[in-house]
């Protein structure tokens, strides 16, 4: 007989997010991604200067706010077709990658690591075989016996406590845990670790983004940084400077440790390169553009049909027709007025229709977008398998890094077709994370070059011209494809669409009544106990769930932080 | 020493923000000592984690759920402080607890901790504090005088009206 698991909310901080499962045998059968949070910014902007949208858009989330800012003025932008100046995409570039690194980091150690570390087991741990076993991995410096010790000291008067704070919610002794003592104790130092390394990401976005979150330096047209080589008042080579060092730490982080961490973990749960697969119909688009009109970019993305690196077709440009006419919105099983069918964003609506939880009606504040007619995952995946197919050199590279250290660990050959997976999405992330951090430290090297030629020039103004408009702003953000639709009418905002990657991702069933991404990659999925459903939050995690935006406020305040009913 | 008075709360969800509206309206009634900083925490969780590092003294200001009449005062120290986290009291606390967890790990916690706040009559959309919250501010704000007092940080009234 089946079982119905209700998890509500699913993340670790943001809420939410509501995933049900039906269990049956042992494994999920059925499920159902539910956004719980009516959005609404939408309709907030109709009628608004259209050079005010990034401001108001970024406030969507108070995580990922840059995203939605930098994917707002380049709608813009691209309704008005206008070209920026190279150092304005430099410092925008930098703000993206900068953002995405923390994003990555953070992730994996503090919001979902403890799917898979076991923290009590590291109490069992003998640092010296710890230390053996990280320094046999990398030369990381905080992988000596002594931190080992001090951390498990540490711990140890932190659980004597009983205030678990950061740990509450982890399945601690479940029989889905499988890291050996020593593995947990280093990922818990790694964590602390991790700690003071993600502020250094931040900082760089703070220091040229104004302030973080909610960057303040972006204007439809460029960045309001003023660039000077000797002013003190605005951002210097000294400021710069500074910017370096936190990018070569992070490096040094990223590089050593977290890309080495998810390939351990990932060694030692080789079960979970077989579960989570679902949709293999991916999308990704090319970011971090390297001249002014969005033609050339550093990081490219695209298509790929059904798993095949072959079938990858590469999205060119911001202004690609290929992408611009393939993505539609269907909202019937979403709580709007519909009976349109699918709308492209351009012509789409936002009028709530809110009807409770029906499963086979209407059950998500959510949109369910496709692309040509087809469900996609988007994410780190897609994208680092876009860019294998595209021969990029340093993706390539440490995926070939990254799977080979997992073949160590696992002592059995894992190779691409692994990615395909709940652990795969994590692997792919980190991948991503140590190409971002290189990609970082060459943006600011550009950056400086350009500076050192006596080109300071950040900004290029925007003209509005009487009649309509459209444009879309396109942007990888760190959870996948973003994409804000604009029209403006006589410079005012006539209409206005997100289409966040979690919406991509978590998106209700479509018009063809076919399962988004996380509703499929869940089927199939083991629940060794149906109470403490571990597995079903391991592959939703490992979408890296953010649902703020991706829905369009459910009292939280009376709701305990997470709730499980079995029934 | 350093000591920081921390509100916190979302100011969109009216009584939800009254840690917020207690730091905004600290300065206007007295004159802080230079060893006092003031941090409007809004909803952050981890970003504070830099600026709540080695204090002498912590002293947040928060939206608490006692089951206590709208607008009672509610002071909780030693003892009392691991049992607002462990019971979530406030919302805010999958952020906050994190930090102050993360500290205590890191061995940077605040020497001393106190949370200071009022019941909450209305967790409602809007920017306005409830009639019984603002009717307790002025107690709010002299409590948060008192503990800077305790800790030999004395502000000085500028204000009387305001408290």
């Amino acid at each position: 007989m089946s079982q119905r698991v209700t998890i509500d909310p699913v993340t670790r901080i943001e809420g939410h997010l509501r995933v049900d499962v039906e269990v049956d045998g042992g494994k999920v059968r059925k499920a159902w991604a539910s956004g719980q949070m009516w959005r609404g910014v939408e309709n907030i902007l109709i009628g608004r200067d259209p050079r005010d949208a990034w401001a108001i858009t970024q406030r969507i989330c108070g995580v990922c706010t840059t995203v939605h800012a930098l994917a707002s003025v380049r709608s813009v932008e691209n309704a008005l077709q206008l070209e920026l100046p190279a150092n304005a995409q430099y410092i925008r570039n930098m703000i993206i990658l900068a953002h995405a690194v923390h994003d990555h980091i953070v992730h994996f150690y503090h919001l979902s690591a403890l799917d898979w570390v076991d923290v009590t087991s590291a109490l069992k741990a003998d640092p010296a075989k710890a230390a053996s076993l990280a320094e046999s991995l990398s030369n990381w410096s905080g992988n000596g016996k002594a931190e080992f010790t001090k951390v498990k000291e540490r711990l140890s008067d932190f659980v004597g406590t009983g205030q678990l704070g950061i740990f509450t919610n982890g399945y601690w002794g479940h029989p889905a845990m499988k890291l050996p003592p020593e593995v947990n104790l280093i990922a818990v130092a790694h964590y602390l670790q991790a700690l003071e390394v993600q502020r250094h990401a931040n900082k760089v976005v703070s220091i040229l983004g104004g302030k973080t979150p909610h960057i303040q330096n972006v204007v439809v047209g460029g960045v309001a940084n003023a660039l000077a080589i000797d002013s003190q008042a605005v951002l210097t080579v000294e400021r710069l400077l500074a910017v370096k060092d936190w990018i070569d730490q992070l490096a040094d982080f990223v590089k050593n440790v977290y890309l080495i961490d998810v390939a351990a973990v990932g060694g030692f749960y080789p079960e979970w390169t077989t579960i989570g697969r679902g949709i293999v119909d991916y999308l990704s688009v090319p970011d971090i553009p390297l001249d002014g009109k969005n033609t050339q970019f550093a990081l490219p993305g695209g298509h790929i049909a059904g798993g095949e690196l072959a079938s990858f077709k590469e999205i060119r440009t911001h202004d690609d027709v290929y992408f611009k006419d393939g993505v539609t919105e269907s909202v019937k099983h979403s709580w709007y007025e519909g009976g349109k069918g699918p709308l492209h964003p351009y012509k789409g609506e936002t009028r709530p229709q809110y009807t409770d939880f029906q499963d086979n009606g209407k059950y998500s504040w959510l949109k369910s977008p496709t692309f040509y007619e087809k469900p996609m995952q988007v994410g780190p995946l897609p994208r680092v398998l876009a860019m294998v197919a595209a021969g990029h050199k340093p993706t390539v590279d440490y995926a070939t890094h990254t799977l080979e250290l997992v073949s160590t660990v696992a002592k059995t050959k894992v190779g691409l077709d692994a990615l395909h997976s709940t652990i795969g999405r994590h692997a792919a992330r980190a991948v991503i994370c140590a190409v971002e951090v290189d990609e970082l430290a060459r943006q600011w090297d550009l950056l400086l070059a350009s500076m050192a030629k006596g080109d300071l020039k950040t900004f290029n103004k925007p003209v509005f011209p009487k009649g309509e408009l459209a444009g879309v702003g396109i942007h990888e953000a760190p959870r996948g494809v973003l994409s804000h639709w604009i029209v403006i009418q006589d410079g005012k905002i006539r209409n206005y669409q997100c289409v966040v990657p979690t919406t991509w991702n978590a998106a209700p069933r479509n018009e063809k009544d076919e399962p988004g991404a996380y509703e499929a990659c869940l089927a199939g999925t083991p629940v060794a106990i149906t109470d403490q459903p571990l597995e079903v939050l391991r592959t939703v995690h490992s979408f890296d769930p953010c649902l703020a935006c991706a829905v369009h406020v459910v009292d939280q305040h009376s709701q305990p932080v997470v709730r499980i009913k079995a029934a | 020493m350093r000591v920081v008075v921390l509100g916190v709360g979302n100011i969109l969800l009216s009584d939800e923000g009254l840690g917020v509206r207690a730091i905004e309206r600290l300065p206007l009634a007295c004159s802080l000592p230079p060893q006092v900083e003031l941090i409007d925490g809004g909803t952050c969780g981890m970003e504070l984690l830099e600026d709540l590092e080695s204090l002498d003294g912590l002293i947040m200001v928060d939206a608490i759920r006692a089951g206590k009449p709208p607008g009672t005062p509610i002071r909780l120290a030693d003892d009392d402080v691991p049992i607002f986290f462990k019971t979530r009291l406030s919302p805010h606390q999958v952020g906050l607890c994190d930090v102050l967890a993360s500290l205590r790990f890191l061995d940077r916690a605040p020497g001393y901790t106190t949370i200071l706040g009022l019941q909450p009559q209305s967790l409602a959309l809007g920017m306005k504090l409830s009639s019984e919250v603002e009717a307790a501010m002025p107690e709010l704000l002299r409590m948060v005088m008192c503990e800077l007092a305790m800790l030999g940080l004395s502000p000085s009234p500028i204000n009387r009206e305001a408290i």
